[in-house]
């Protein structure tokens, strides 16, 4: 019963990141029909820019929490222009050409800023500064430390920050009407490439939030980890129903359970064959499984010919 | 107020539009009628920039549209109507209407249209939160007047506005757009439905394989003998 709350609690955690990252695909997908499969380098520049910062202060004598804004915020700045870029570069010149391409082009931008980042912060794995502190707390005999319990309530406070932006603002009311029809948002006066470039945008600075929560969480930070980390991102996604942002959220959280309890318990369900080093197999049963089941995922409206 | 010139329009290598030339005065309600695929609804939909315009040019109050972003066109006061009306369907009418108005900032003056398009359309008040998705066609329709008018347009522009609709829907709608011209506004109405659009209209223009045939008052191309023949099915 500990190991089940333990899994839920971890589940819960690595869900909740799993979600922001899902966001940017889904908002990239529901407004121009791509999947952006850079976005997992977006979040591990995002943890590598956080990191660098954070270990640049570290002796400064600054108090932790400053220590991890200016992390933050030097992360999301970084990951905001790069974002916009992308979309700029790699993607607006292709927003007529066949559907295919962009596509390429996307696993094309997602290697160039992988050896980037090699180039810059070389192939080594970063350890996290040990600045975080270790209290912890139990419930029900499960463990969580306060940086987790932060996780999850960031987490939480920017996804309804975000609910809150699309459903309830001018600006996003014209995010959904471009993802609705984006000639009839234009003719209401919408400006597409203003409201593309600002979704790309919002998408990279929840990445960053994702980076540094990820690189805090395993205390690691690493060139190669937004590889694994965008592609069960994109299964949350998917899981959810792409293009549908509640769906992400849902997605995210779902399979961070699922990849959590799954790890928890393969071992015993495999009489100890398999391990918990296994755990990644699980995010893509799920992806299987929704593709051939449910491809419009768990609460998507319909299937797009694009995906 | 609008005067268009040697407009062309291509859909890759096919001409919709061969150089047509045609103008709408201040206040005047316009009919474009026409068969199927004679290019009206491509003419309009460059005017409102939907289609890219591959010669000519459009000349709005002494101003070149055609060199304008697309998006800029309302704030210039030109609203559409597009064919088949085009509302967001997983929006609620509220917010199609607010969409109407997305390049104006003055609350006030915002609340006050949407009121006035509610008297207009009543119906749309009955449902104003419900998604426009779930609306009937001619429902629809009128959400999509609506929302155009949100936008306090000085040129109108009608595609189709009587298509797949019932008889009696058609009628409600052609009283709103007759009421909302005899209150001023200029309107270019693009129908199929030439009875219908000769009658509510000032003048007219024939259009057929992409150029403008025949143009003259509305009520003389109603008794025109050709016009009838060709268009009013006698």
């Amino acid at each position: 019963m500990d190991i089940f709350i333990q899994q839920i609690i971890n589940g819960l955690i690595l869900g909740s990141i799993y979600a922001l990252v899902a966001l940017g695909y889904t908002m990239v997908y529901g407004i121009m029909g791509l999947i952006n499969f850079a976005h997992g380098e977006v979040v591990m520049i995002g943890a590598m820019v956080a990191l660098s910062v954070i270990k640049l202060l570290e002796n400064s004598g600054l108090p932790v929490f400053l220590l991890l804004l200016f992390g933050l915020a030097a992360a999301a700045l970084v990951c905001m222009a790069v974002g916009f870029t992308i979309e700029r570069i790699a993607y607006r010149p292709l927003r007529r050409a066949p559907r295919l391409a962009p596509l390429i082009t996307a696993i094309g931008v997602s290697i160039v800023l992988q050896n980037l980042a090699m180039l810059i912060w070389g192939r080594n794995y970063h350890a996290f500064p040990p600045i975080l502190p270790t209290t912890s707390m139990t419930i029900f005999g499960a463990t969580i430390t306060s940086l987790q319990v932060a996780i999850v309530l960031i987490a939480a406070l920017m996804m309804i920050g975000l609910m809150i932006l699309i459903n309830r603002t001018r600006l996003g009311r014209a995010m959904r009407a471009t993802s609705e029809n984006p000639s009839i948002a234009q003719l209401m006066g919408v400006n597409i490439n203003q409201i593309i470039s600002f979704t790309f945008v919002i998408g990279s600075a929840l990445a960053a939030v994702a980076g540094l929560m990820v690189s805090a969480n395993y205390s690691i930070a690493h060139y190669y980890m937004g590889f694994m980390l965008g592609l069960k991102a994109f299964t949350a996604a998917v899981l959810g129903g792409i293009g549908n942002i509640a769906g992400a959220m849902l997605g995210g959280i779902l399979l961070g359970l699922i990849e959590s309890l799954g790890a928890g318990y393969i071992g015993d369900l495999t009489g100890g064959f398999l391990g918990s080093h296994y755990q990644d197999i699980f995010a893509f049963f799920v992806l299987i499984g929704v593709l051939v089941f449910r491809p419009s995922g768990l609460i998507g409206e319909k299937v797009s010919e694009r995906a | 107020m609008l005067e268009v010139t040697g407009l062309r329009v291509a859909y890759g290598g096919i001409q919709a539009v061969r150089g047509i030339t045609f103008h709408i005065n201040q206040g005047e309600m316009v009919a474009l009628i026409g068969a199927n695929g004679a290019g009206k609804t491509s003419t309009l939909k460059a005017l409102s920039r939907l289609l890219d315009i591959s010669g000519g040019s459009v000349r709005y109050c002494g101003k070149e549209l055609s060199i304008l972003p697309p998006h800029q066109l309302v704030s210039e006061g030109i609203a559409m109507v597009p064919e088949g009306r085009g509302v967001f369907p997983r929006m609620s009418i509220i917010e199609n209407l607010q969409m109407g108005a997305y390049v104006r900032r003055d609350k006030d003056g915002i609340d006050a249209d949407r009121e006035h398009v509610f008297t207009l359309f009543p119906r749309l008040k009955e449902r104003a939160h419900q998604l426009a998705g779930t609306l009937s066609g001619g429902e629809q329709q009128m959400l999509a007047i609506g929302r155009a008018l949100m936008c306090r347009p000085k040129l109108l522009l009608l595609d189709e506005p009587s298509m797949g609709l019932a008889p009696l829907m058609v009628q409600k709608i052609f009283e709103v757009v007759r009421a909302v011209a005899d209150k001023g506004m200029t309107v270019l109405l693009v129908e199929q439905n030439a009875k219908l659009a000769l009658e509510v209209s000032q003048r007219g223009y024939v259009m057929e394989s992409g150029e403008i045939t025949l143009t003259d008052e509305s009520a003389r191309l109603l008794a025109n003998p050709k016009v009838r023949e060709a268009y009013l099915g006698e």
